[in-house]
């Protein structure tokens, strides 16, 4: 019985394999190819060796952990020392090729006048003109000379011609056109009236990896993934490169990304520390209020006081959103109401951080409040017998009972909540999306933007284009600092001594 | 700490609270009662609407520009197919860390609860390329389909639950495997047919707590899909209502409504385990 279980799954894991590497084969991916065919020589040793058993339970966790964790993670390294970008998007070859795609005029180049045709199966035809009166007849890329009275001639006076209309409508297609005149230069059209020729414009030297500029005999040297002239011109686009530390060297020393950067590293960590505080203390009040026993409806309190914590996160950050509309926001009216004056919430820096500590203590103070109300549970009543006992207030009991024995238990999840506040991309992005946005800032950076949310508009909305390089280079920041609170947390709690005890 | 007290004395304590169940509940019975506001605009709401009605819920299900209900409905897709991969494959890895001993046991221990460190939103620029490359090569996996999403999110959920499946197996005693096993048992039959069963409180938990998390998930769903029908609740809504407040509030509110119900009702069911779950999670990490 097992061993047939073990069989198919083996199997189908097999024809799975091979249905991939087939698809990487015809794409000519070999390198993956090669990485697939060890994974898949990996599992079926597994399967196949005794010793392997263990590891078959692993692997279809460990695979996609490491595909879609570890493997992003490095990558996002990689990507932070390359110029990955808008500008920068193809790679080398692409960006070659595409180089040698491109024809500049024959300055000396005579006019060839045109008509064009159109076969039953609307393939184009053209007849052309030069200047000394010999006409050729153009189609799919080839050029033949004709003579007066050539059947060529005869067969084209049987299709379509089309008019000065047709050609201005169907101009896209007419100028995609292009016959090879002789070695270098190809047949192209020029405007509305005439073909002209024009050659090739750069040719790549694959030995000495120099690119040519034919007209002019100018070379291009690569240089930070663009093709360089020696008086400093570049060529667009440019290419996907390794660039070493360009992207921190940006964020540190340029003055228009580091003073963005620093001022969104400044508000993350303020932002972070408010979010932990403000919700903490008033879970902690509540939780105080809603621990005493005598106290009249406190399940019905708590179900109500819980149930911002059930509802989905991006649906609240949308809902106060329209809450704090400036214009027509029930919170403006309200404010106009009362006090007869209203704020602008999202426009304003401060307002829109006020605004986030807001919905940020809404949308948390419900699990502070879980959480320390499970942590007074377990403190001991006898404690505070003896204190009352020993004659200390409510305040004494509290700073040197309740506080001391409530942060055991409770300081690590703060710590916990301060990195995920750290990286609240969804509350941020969703309130205020980073604005208001900070003025002459180079990158795209607002008031409101904490690292994740800046990363996240540097690799995917920024107007200027993308610039996956320093969105890597301020990812790799933010790693650097969750893991390192990550770190001092696992070491207070003890979690790493767990992993080392084995248990 | 705690003295029974007068009802005058008591009174203040109600008030405070009242304060902030107002707090709590004024964003939400706001948008119920906007739900049911057929003018469909910020402007001049009140709390009980006038001439209530169901118009702004039918224009979920029939508009065509903006299938709110298509996105709920994969929302929901994808967050069960999710949860359902993250427990079967978690589970398997948990059995074998919990009942195993292997060369590299405590490194792979190690490795998933590092991977925690770095959630993985953090790389969506990678992610995104990789799964454009991916889908280059297999398209159905790649940039736009549900299920190239799905894919990342198995990635980023195995850590945190195979860990925390593992500590709950350790409870389970091995006796019954062992005389299962005298009985001609395997490995993988204990597993499939003892320590499942009794691991159901685990398994639903996980796969409940996976459920919302996958659901409530913005930042990769937005990076990864572009095309209308295939959205998910949270990058269609927030497209919808972008700055559009003043004239898609009513719609807006009903879709808020509807789409955060399947959230609460599973959050109810959960309450017992999340608050005891999360004081436990104080004392393990």
């Amino acid at each position: 019985m097992g061993k047939i279980i073990k069989g198919v799954i083996l199997g189908i894991v097999n024809v799975v394999f091979i249905w991939i590497a087939l698809y990487l084969l015809s794409a000519e991916a070999y390198l993956v190819f090669v990485l697939l065919l060890l994974g898949a020589l990996l599992t079926n040793l597994l399967f196949i060796v005794p010793k392997g058993y263990p590891y078959r339970y692993l692997l279809p966790a460990a695979f996609f952990m490491i595909l879609l964790v570890v493997y992003p993670i490095i990558y996002t390294v990689y990507i932070s020392v390359t110029n990955y970008g808008t500008g920068n998007i193809l790679n080398k070859e692409q960006v070659i090729a595409q180089l040698e795609e491109r024809y500049v005029r024959d300055t000396g180049s005579p006019d060839f006048s045109f008509s064009a045709y159109r076969d039953p199966q609307s393939g184009l035809w053209f007849l052309f003109t030069d200047s000394e009166g010999r006409q050729m007849v153009g189609h799919s890329g080839e050029l033949t000379f004709v003579e007066q009275g050539d059947p060529l001639l005869g067969q084209l006076a049987g299709y379509t011609e089309l008019t000065r209309v047709d050609v201005a409508q169907s101009l896209q297609e007419l100028q995609a056109q292009s016959f090879s005149y002789d070695e270098s230069r190809e047949l192209r059209m020029r405007n509305i009236n005439a073909f002209n020729l024009y050659e090739q414009q750069y040719s790549y030297d694959r030995e000495k990896d120099v690119l040519l500029e034919v007209q002019t005999g100018t070379l291009y040297t690569q240089e930070n993934g663009y093709f360089q002239a020696p008086d400093g011109t570049r060529l667009t686009p440019g290419f996907r490169a390794v660039i070493g530390f360009d992207n921190f060297r940006r964020l540190f020393g340029n003055p228009q990304v580091t003073g963005p950067f620093a001022r969104v590293f400044g508000w993350t960590v303020q932002w972070a520390l408010l979010s932990v505080a403000t919700t903490f203390v008033v879970g902690l009040f509540l939780a105080i209020l809603l621990n005493d026993p005598y106290l009249r409806l406190r399940k019905l309190y708590r179900s109500l006081l819980i149930l911002p914590y059930a509802i989905p996160a991006f649906i609240s950050a949308l809902i106060w959103r329209g809450l704090f509309n400036t214009e027509l926001g029930v919170i403006n009216q309200i404010l106009q109401a009362t006090i007869g004056s209203s704020v602008r919430w999202l426009q304003d820096p401060l307002w829109a951080k006020v605004a986030l500590v807001i919905l940020n203590l809404w949308l948390g103070f419900p699990y502070m409040m879980i959480i320390c109300l499970g942590a007074l549970q377990s403190i001991n009543a006898e404690m505070y017998e003896a204190a009352l006992v020993d004659g200390a207030t409510t305040w004494q009991q509290f700073c040197h009972i309740t506080m001391p024995l409530l942060m055991v238990s409770v300081a690590p999840l703060l710590v916990s909540s301060f990195s995920f506040n750290f990286n609240n991309f969804s509350v941020i992005y969703l309130l205020t999306a980073g604005r208001p946005p900070i003025v002459g800032a180079q990158t795209p950076a607002g008031h409101t933007d904490i690292l994740i949310s800046y990363t996240y508009r540097l690799a995917f909305e920024s107007g200027r284009g993308t610039d996956y390089g320093l969105a890597s280079a301020v990812t790799l920041v933010i790693f650097l600092i969750t893991g390192v609170i990550t770190f001092f947390n696992f070491r207070f709690t003890g979690a790493l001594e767990d992993v080392s005890k084995n248990v | 700490m705690y003295r029974r007290h007068s009802f005058f004395r008591g009174l203040w304590r109600h008030a405070v609270l009242l304060i902030f169940v107002v707090f709590a509940l004024f964003p939400i019975l706001w948008v119920i009662s906007a739900s049911f506001n057929p003018s469909n605009t910020l402007v001049g709401q009140s709390l009980i609407p006038k001439n209530a009605s169901l118009a702004n819920y039918r224009e979920i299900f029939t508009s065509e520009q903006y299938p709110i209900a298509l996105w709920i409905k994969n929302s929901i897709v994808i967050g069960l197919i999710t949860s359902a991969l993250v427990v079967a494959m978690t589970s398997l890895a948990a059995y074998a860390f919990s009942r195993f001993r292997f060369k590299g046991r405590r490194e792979g221990l190690f490795a998933s609860l590092l991977v925690q460190v770095f959630p993985q939103m953090l790389a969506a620029v990678s992610i995104y390329l990789l799964v454009l490359s991916i889908g280059k090569l297999i398209p159905a996996l790649g940039i736009n389909t549900h299920a190239g999403l799905i894919m990342v999110y198995l990635g980023g959920a195995m850590g945190v639950n195979a860990w925390l499946m593992k500590g709950y197996f350790d409870t389970i005693p091995t006796s019954l495997e062992e005389s299962a096993m005298i009985d001609g048992a395997s490995p993988f039959q204990a597993y499939y047919m003892i320590i499942l069963p009794l691991a159901r409180p685990i398994l639903a938990v996980i796969f409940l707590l996976q459920f919302i998390g996958t659901y409530s998930e913005f930042i990769l769903a937005s990076v990864l899909i572009s095309s209308s029908e295939k959205y998910t609740l949270a990058v269609g809504l927030q497209l919808f209502i972008h700055d559009q407040y003043a004239s898609r509030w009513g719609v807006f509110s009903a879709a808020s409504v509807l789409g955060a119900l399947p959230i609460v009702i599973l959050f109810m069911f959960l309450q017992k385990y999340l608050v005891s779950g999360l004081t436990s999670g104080a004392v393990k990490g």
